[in-house]
Formats: structure tokens, sequence, C-alpha cells
């Protein structure tokens, strides 16, 4: 699940204090959300690990710039996400760009295959234990959403952030956030009853 | 494809379901990369005779370095550091409990430390070391004998030479039996310092050896000490008497002070 560990307000002091000594407590209290979420944005492991590794990596470069007051007041887990997010819109752009049709081909992979495991690396253990058949076709559904409706679903329910702080993630009014993330759900009802044959 | 029985649950609960634990090793993994996994800690301190780069990790304090040795700069301390352990150390706020006050006393027993990259042997060296009170010194053999290892006097000079821990676990207490102030580490004159910092006269502590004085006593207590113990300093000029060898104050009918301890394992040879 999504939010364990120490509460926030001391990890927040303690990340203030001695940022070397507080960091391993950061990346083990919101590991799974960060992971969790960029694992149902990419809809792959393996890329999933790069992004949430990436983002834990930048997260700290980062934090070694700010000043003790700034980090004192971060809030952790959606400006964890702001990074999560962009590395996941960055890494679309890039497979986007790329001649040969790797990205195409997975995302086709996803449409055809709904009932059926991502194309590449597979879930690991874990994910395996928690993963049903129905999990499993849910989670190929959310990838044929649009990003901006995906996101703020996965966002919300995936890593347990409120709609304001997916709108802060989003760079977004709360509004908007909320008004995708309906549609988002709409979507993937219609997904659901529609048989894959006749979706374009 | 056969559409299923029920339609899908999509809803909140649904997605929900869709939460993940990261992989096994994810946290290590980045804290690896980040040169946070297995990092050691490190502050600097003022110690006897100059600043000190003091490391230690979750078991301990690891490594002491005199800051004048890196230049004082925390960058060279932690590459050296790195080069020696093979882990990296990072600045750390505050230093280890205990640690300032054992600095200023010179009582570093209370503190914990890391000593897992040695051998038994060096960690019995190091434990019979810390028990030499500040200010006050003991020859290689006495160390050798207190670890039950009588004949093994040159291991235990090779093994205080590889002390970690310099300063902390007071190697520069233990000296040569002639009376010389023997091998150090960090180089004899920061033995010297830190010695006369402690308040040892070296001046007489040579004297004595070069007299053949090996252990001093009290004619009234009847109590025999090494030279340098608290308790000989304080025997009057007119009551001290001076013996060459253990047998010698044991004949005169003297027995071995508790608190310098001066011949460890001598009461159960001699009964």
């Amino acid at each position: 699940m999504a939010g364990t560990a120490a509460p926030p307000g001391d990890l927040r002091q303690r990340l203030a204090a001695d940022l070397e000594d507080a960091y391993p407590a950061l990346v083990r209290a919101h590991a799974d959300a960060v992971y969790g979420a960029a694992l149902r944005l990419s809809g792959s492991p393996a890329d999933a690990d790069d992004i949430a590794q990436e983002t834990f990596v930048r997260a700290y470069r980062a934090l070694r710039r700010y000043d003790v007051a700034r980090r004192r007041t971060l809030h952790v887990r959606p400006w964890l996400l702001t990074i999560t997010v962009n590395l996941w819109r960055n890494e679309r752009r890039r497979a986007a760009r790329r001649p040969v049709t790797v990205a195409t081909a997975a995302h086709n992979g996803a449409r055809a295959a709904p009932g059926l495991d991502p194309p590449d690396a597979g879930p690991g253990p874990e994910d395996r234990a928690l993963a049903t058949d129905a999990g499993r076709a849910l989670a190929a559904l959310l990838l044929r959403l649009p990003p901006h409706h995906r996101a703020p679903l996965v966002l919300h329910h995936v890593a347990g952030l409120t709609y304001p702080e997916v709108a802060t993630t989003l760079r977004c009014p709360v509004g908007t956030a909320k008004a995708n993330a309906a549609r988002g759900l709409e979507r993937l009802r219609a997904l659901a009853t529609t048989p894959t044959e006749e979706d374009p | 494809m056969t559409p299923p029985a029920r339609p899908l649950p999509t809803g909140p609960a649904a997605l929900r379901s869709l939460r993940v634990r990261a992989p096994a090793g994810f946290a290590e993994a980045v804290l690896e990369r980040l040169d946070l996994g297995a990092a050691d800690r490190f502050v600097l301190v003022r110690g006897p005779a100059g600043d000190l780069f003091v490391a230690f990790s979750g078991e301990g304090i690891c490594a002491v370095v005199p800051a004048a040795l890196v230049g004082g700069d925390p960058e060279r301390f932690a590459r050296r550091h790195r080069r020696a352990t093979g882990r990296a150390a990072l600045a750390a706020a505050r230093p280890p409990a205990g640690l300032a006050a054992a600095l200023r006393s010179g009582k570093g027993v209370a503190l914990r430390y890391d000593l897992a990259a040695l051998t038994p042997f060096e960690r019995a060296v190091l434990g019979a070391t810390l028990e030499i009170p500040s200010g006050e010194v003991r020859p290689y053999g006495w160390v050798a004998r207190r670890i039950g290892h009588p004949r093994a006097v040159r291991a235990v000079g090779s093994a205080l030479g590889r002390n970690p821990v310099p300063v902390l676990i007071p190697c520069h207490r233990v000296v040569r039996s002639d009376g010389h102030v023997g091998n150090y580490g960090l180089g004899v004159p920061m033995k010297r310092a830190l010695l006369g910092a402690e308040g040892v006269d070296l001046d007489r502590l040579e004297r004595l050896a070069e007299a053949g004085v090996r252990f001093v006593g009290s004619d009234t207590t009847g109590v025999f000490c090494v030279p340098s113990c608290a308790r000989a300093r304080r025997i009057g000029p007119a009551h001290e008497v001076a013996f060459r060898s253990a047998d010698a104050a044991e004949l005169a009918g003297y027995r071995p002070c508790l608190h310098c301890q001066p011949v460890p394992g001598w009461e159960r040879s001699a009964s």
C-alpha cells in the first residue's frame, strides 16, 4: 500500500536537520507510491523501475540545493510525484521521437491484448502476488486512456494524493484535475463494457 | 474473444487495487546510486592535540584521522575513508553521543566502536588498550599479558599500529618498556603531544627507565605500581621505593596495585 513509516512532519524535520540521515527513510516511506504511480502510468515494470529510481535520485539532488526552511515545509509526496510525472512525460516524448516503432509496438500490444501482461519484463514477485486477472485487465485498460485522463486517476487512486495535491502535481486547477479524473473513470467503464474487437 | 460474464470493475475501489509495492531491493538500489547505502557519517571535532575527523557507522565509531593529515579538507577525508574502508563517508550534523565528553576526559571506554573489520586479536589488543587511564602509560608487554599472550609483544605493536580509531582508543599510551616513547602510527611527535596534553611526564619516565626502574612502590602501603600510575605519582619522595622487576617487588613484600595492575596475570602465575 502507499504511505507507511514515519509521520510526514517528523520526516520533514529530519530532512531539514540532516538530509543524508533522513533520506533512506524518505525513500522507504514513498517507494511504493512512486513506483506504483510509475508502473500504472507507463504500463511497464522496467520503465517504472527506471522512472521511480530516477525520481528519487533527482529528488535527492534537488533537496541538497534546498535550504532548511524549504525542506521543512516541503509536501514530500506530491513533490516527488511531480518529478515522476515529468519523467514519464519525457519518456513518452522520447519514445514518440524514436524512428523505429518500439513504443508503438508496445502500445499496440497493450491495445490488442488488454487481458495479458505488459509486453516487456512482466510484474515482479510482489506485483504478481497482488495481481489478479481483473487487475491486469484494468491496468491494461488504464493504458488506453489518454495521458491527461490517466494521470489524475493514477495519482489519486494509486499514489494516494488528494485532488488538490493532484492539481499541484499536474499544474492545473483542482476542478480540471477532478473533471479529468471523472472523464477517465467514465471512459474506463465504457472501455470495460465495449468488446475489444470493436474498439478502434 | 468472449466478453466477460460480468463487466470488469473500473471504479475507485478497483483502481485502488492497482496499488503495488516497489520491487524488493528498490530502496537499496536507489541509495546505492546515491552513495547513501553503506555510507558512514563523519564529524570534525576538536581533539586534545589538534582537530580530528571522526567517522562512525550505525554500529559505532570506525575511524579517526587528524584533520592536519588531510589538510582539514572533508572531501579529502571522505576519499581517504573510502580507500581505507570501501565505504562512503558523509558529513553528519551531530557527533555520536558521548564523543565530546570522551575527548575532554580522555576516557574512550564509554563509546561504541565499529571494529568489525579487525581480527579478534586486534580487537583484544584495542580492548586492553582502552583500559589504560588518561595520563598513564603501559609497556607493550603489559598489553600482551593483559590479553593472555605474554609473548606476543611484537604482534601487539603491529596491532596498535593498525588502530583505526587512534586518540579515542589510546594506543599512544602504550610505550616501550625501556622508557622510550616508541612508535606511533601518526608519528612520534603526535604521540608526545597527546601524552603531554594528558599530563604524562615523559622526561621522568625516561629517566626512571634509563636507571632500570620498571616499578615504583610506597613503603607506607606496601603497594607497587607502574611509574605513571596515578597512585604512584602521589607517593612522597621519602617513601618512594624503586624496583627493577615485579619479582624484586614481591620479594620485598610488596603487592601489585589494583588500579594500574602493573603485571597483568601476575597473581595467577605467582600462586
